[in-house]
């Protein structure tokens, strides 16, 4: 229990010094978010006009730093996030937040668990037939795809799967002649446009559970307590799983929450090459309409998803893992 | 993970025999098959970033309108010209050098910002190994490549400068966390405590005695390190946050993505920056890859002549599994 106590903790302090860091960062860095404005709105619009839109997501540049600073922490925790600066003007960030959202949930959450439970079953298998076929080809060739870049990837699926036989779409999240509802013309439109986005994502991230998986399964497999299984009789699937697979995969799955930090990467380029409207997308609108509400709101948002993943791998690890239950 | 498993060291490592450590690493190296092509590929780029004139004859690549645009790949333009009116193959060969620089200076400092932190964090203990772990762990938790983003936006059309201090600022996180676990693995050893009763002052035991026996873990940061700069420094550019006139590859996919290349029959332009980035990627990789399976020799390829030499340890439960499966069909074989 003191475990997982010292774990929210750390997820807090964390979750503040991000927020922090985000609302220190346009402070210091070149350049003023009005002139950027000035700028985009090619001075159409008067200067106090502007200025009362950057209040309306704390950009008060007559307040002192410290009341800032707590209006923004509370807002930011209450979901006040203001309204945004880009493309659709004047729309609650929070509202364009909703529609992206469940996008990218479904292309980038559902491909990642995907890819880390395949890749660590391959990683299992590979490590327990040591030796084998398989095992002699595949750390190679899941040492370079988990190297390739994420347009790399993209940008030859497009070429080889979508152009010259165009019976996958490129861009965009269903086909907009369809009236989106539970009809199967729109589901399979929907896994239709998922499907080149969703591969890419799978392609570069499923090397490193393989190659994870495999090391500390070999790691394992050298140990006495596994022989000691063989040695009472227990049925080879019993060893491999029960005992070798689940202390070997207890590493894999604090990577697991690291990875979501780099899954967001892929979200964001994959998103941007295929145009599909998740939050990447979103992001990536938002830099170059250089959308501080959103763009704020998002990294927050980036990060609580990340120390959501750490804490739940948390409390799968004391649930696989008795020593630290034992400690805490 | 590399930690747990890294070799044991020596308690009797006097700096002399060190030496002939590192002599052993760079031996292993070159006989090991990943790691000799992942570091045939890096010199290959690597000259080509040095002496881009051995390869072209174009020596402003850059320069708009120079030739027809949108050109196949021919005798004169190995591979076509861009919608621009360029060489692809001149920009191409240009292009090696950004990432390549972007790869070795921030790989490297961030590599160098890691050591400093996980060492002195591990050396020093207490409040000190407190505050820098948990530093640590905040940077290693936020979010890296969406914080480049928001960087980079702010920072307005990074200069190579800005965006390679953007990268190592986000990207010594991981490393310091190995150090730190493989420095404090050490911090009770016998070689360590002779040092200190001779009297030799902290930063002497730090340098001199300690990072000695780390190279092969400091080696293999470098080149995570590197391979994520590239990565990320490419992905920026791809997505028009970096310098839109440098010549980098990540800038010259940006171009032919922003200009569909791959629609109007200039596929080169994006597919030759594509395999670039992805050769140098891979080129670290391998490398690094490489260097686990030189500190872990459990994870060698097992071959059937040289496995004798390494039998000892590892082989009862690799020989097991593989005559279990093998003979899965019979009831419990052992």
């Amino acid at each position: 229990m003191r475990y997982l106590l010292r774990r929210v903790g750390f997820f807090l302090l964390t979750l503040w010094a991000a927020l922090t860091l985000n609302f220190f960062l346009p402070h210091f860095m070149p350049g003023s978010p009005i002139n950027a404005l000035r700028a985009q709105s090619k001075g159409r619009i008067p200067d106090a006009q502007l200025e009362q839109i950057l209040t309306s997501f704390g950009f008060k540049p007559h307040q002192n730093m410290a009341g800032q600073y707590l209006d923004y922490l509370g807002n930011m925790v209450t979901g006040k996030w203001g309204v945004s600066l880009g493309s659709s003007l004047g729309q609650p960030v929070s509202k364009l937040i909703g529609t992206a959202l469940p996008w990218t949930l479904g292309l980038v959450g559902v491909t990642t668990v995907l890819a880390f439970l395949l890749g660590t079953l391959i990683g299992t298998v590979a490590a327990w037939r040591r030796g084998g076929v398989v095992d002699s080809v595949l750390p190679s060739v899941f040492v370079v795809t988990s190297s390739l870049p994420y347009f790399v990837v993209g940008l030859f699926l497009v070429l080889f799967l979508a152009i010259d036989h165009t019976w996958l779409p490129t861009s965009g999240n269903y086909d907009n002649s369809i009236v989106p509802g539970f009809s199967p013309g729109f589901v399979g439109s929907v896994v239709q446009h998922a499907a080149l986005p969703a591969l890419t994502l799978l392609i570069t991230s499923i090397g490193c559970w393989v190659l994870t998986m495999r090391n500390n399964m070999i790691t394992t497999l050298a140990e006495d307590y596994i022989r000691m299984g063989r040695a009472k009789g227990l049925s080879d699937r019993r060893v491999m799983y029960n005992y070798a697979a689940r202390n070997a995969f207890l590493p894999n799955l604090s990577g697991f929450a690291m990875s979501i930090g780099f899954v967001l990467t892929g979200a964001i380029l994959v998103e941007k090459i295929f145009n599909y409207p998740g939050l990447g997308y979103q992001l990536y609108n938002a830099v170059n309409s250089i959308d501080y509400p959103m763009m704020q709101t998002l990294f927050m948002l980036f990060t609580v998803a990340v120390l959501g993943a750490l804490l739940v791998c948390d409390l799968v690890t004391v649930w696989l893992d008795p020593r630290t239950r034992a400690k805490g | 993970m590399t930690i747990l498993i890294s070799p044991p060291v020596d308690p009797a490592a006097l700096p002399v025999r060190v030496r002939k450590r590192g002599g052993g690493i760079w031996r292993s190296f070159l006989s090991n098959r990943k790691a000799n092509i992942g570091f045939g590929l890096f010199f290959l780029l690597l000259v080509m970033s040095v002496f881009p004139s051995l390869f072209t004859g174009v020596d402003d690549p850059t320069a708009p309108a120079r030739y027809m645009p949108r050109l196949p790949p021919s005798g004169d333009h190995w591979l076509g010209t861009t919608s621009l009116g360029q060489d692809t193959w001149a920009l191409f060969i240009y292009g090696a050098r950004q990432p390549m620089i972007i790869a070795v200076v921030a790989g490297g400092l961030a590599t160098v910002i890691s050591v400093l932190v996980g060492v002195s964090a591990a050396y020093l203990g207490g409040i000190a190994d407190d505050v820098l772990s948990f530093i640590t762990n905040v940077v290693l938790v936020i979010p890296t490549f969406p914080l480049v983003i928001v960087l980079s936006a702010y920072a307005g059309h990074p200069t190579l400068t800005v965006m390679i201090a953007v990268l190592v600022v986000t990207g010594w996180s991981y490393g310091a966390n190995q150090m730190r676990v493989q420095a404090l693995s050490l911090r009770n050893r016998d070689f360590l405590e002779s040092a200190r009763v001779r009297g030799e002052r902290r930063l002497y035991i730090i340098v001199c005695e300690m990072l000695p026996t780390m190279v092969s873990l400091i080696i293999a940061n470098f080149l995570g390190a590197a391979l994520y700069s590239v990565l990320n420094a490419a992905g920026l550019q791809f997505l028009g946050l970096g310098d839109p006139n440098s010549t980098g590859w990540g800038t010259m996919l940006y171009w032919a993505d922003s200009q569909g290349a791959l629609e109007n029959g200039a596929e080169w332009w994006a597919i030759s920056p594509a395999l670039g980035i992805a050769a140098l990627g891979v080129a670290f990789a391998l490398m690094n890859y490489a260097f686990d399976e030189i500190s872990n020799p459990a994870l060698r390829p097992v071959r059937r002549q040289r496995g004798k030499k390494f039998a000892g340890r590892f082989r009862p439960a690799s020989s097991v599994a593989g005559s279990a499966v093998s003979a899965s069909g019979a009831a419990g074989g052992e």
